[in-house]
């Protein structure tokens, strides 16, 4: 079973250059390695700076400051998201590569799912594919403030379209049939307006 | 009726939250990216501020590196309990040099019309 759900692009050209760093979700408890996720995301952004044509006039201090925070944002909330539903009951590596490109940036992260958790996520997919995203933002927030113990609802995924206009896709794949494993491939296409050495 | 709130401060080694009350400051600084359940007990003592009206509230960012949607969502609560006591006059101030401030916190006047945002 292959499922597609908003722009997942898979006719991009391979990337010569690209960063991917793995993670065996079992190997230590989801709290103690939380803040992993900010160091992994905050790394990837130091890294991809070095391929930022600091020389070039066109690009100023604050749009360099602009693309590493932008990164740094992105990769945390796709790393948070991918070890908050990690199937833990799976052994498959939870992984998030950076690839990139003279106009844009690709990010993509794998993590298992449960599989009885797919049909909430798909329909709130379906949602969010077909809503204007600042609205629908604006819609879960009040929805959450409402609802006590609430936690934030695909608010990451929101902000990245609505604030950074990325563009966002899934990818559902069976990896594994008894027991039943199923992976998920978030894709996130940020344009960037630097010129990148690649 | 004014309530007194008394100052308090969490400190850790990623960032700081305080509040003054002779300021009715809010102040958070440094990188936060807890994880969604951890925020609860700051959105209780945040929900405390409100709840005691003072005439202002003053969410000082200029310091803040990093929010995680956690984290926007645990400030966007608070904006909308402010919102709800109607004679709160909300003020939020954010740094023209930390990127992400300046895509997302318009996000909180949206949910809150005359909270003003002044950019240092």
């Amino acid at each position: 079973m292959t499922q597609i759900f908003g722009d997942f692009n898979e006719g991009l050209p391979i990337s010569q250059e690209f960063l991917m760093i793995g993670f065996s979700p079992s190997s230590i408890p989801l709290k103690q390695r939380w803040r992993n996720n900010g160091l992994s995301a905050d790394f990837m952004a130091d890294y991809l700076m070095t391929f930022v044509l600091s020389d070039d006039s066109t690009v100023s201090k604050y749009q360099q400051s602009e693309i590493k925070s932008a990164i740094s944002y992105i990769a945390n909330e796709l790393l948070e998201n991918a070890m908050k539903f990690n199937d833990e009951k799976v052994q498959h590596p939870i992984s998030i590569r950076l690839q990139l490109y003279a106009n844009s940036l690709l990010f993509m992260t794998t993590n298992t799912i449960p599989p009885d958790r797919v049909p909430e996520f798909q329909h709130f997919l379906q949602e969010l594919t077909a809503s204007d995203p600042t609205e629908m933002y604006i819609r879960q927030i009040e929805k959450n403030a409402e609802d006590e113990d609430s936690t934030a609802s695909g608010l990451g995924f929101l902000t990245m379209m609505s604030d950074y206009l990325a563009k966002l896709g899934w990818k559902f794949e069976t990896v594994q049939k008894d027991p039943e494993a199923i992976a998920v491939t978030t894709m996130v296409q940020l344009p960037v307006k630097l010129n990148l050495i690649c | 009726m004014d309530t007194k709130t008394t100052a308090m401060e969490i400190k850790t080694d990623e960032y700081r939250i305080g509040y003054d009350p002779e300021s009715s400051m809010v102040s958070c600084q440094g990188s936060l990216r807890l994880g969604g359940d951890e925020y609860k007990s700051i959105t209780e003592w945040l929900e405390q501020i409100a709840d005691a009206n003072p005439a202002k509230i003053v969410l000082n960012l200029r310091q803040l590196e990093f929010l995680n949607s956690s984290g926007i969502s645990m400030l966007s609560k608070f904006v909308i309990k402010v919102r709800h006591k109607k004679n709160i006059e909300m003020v939020v101030q954010g740094s023209n040099e930390i990127p992400w401030q300046g895509k997302s916190l318009k996000n909180l006047q949206r949910l809150m019309p005359s909270l003003s945002l002044e950019w240092y």
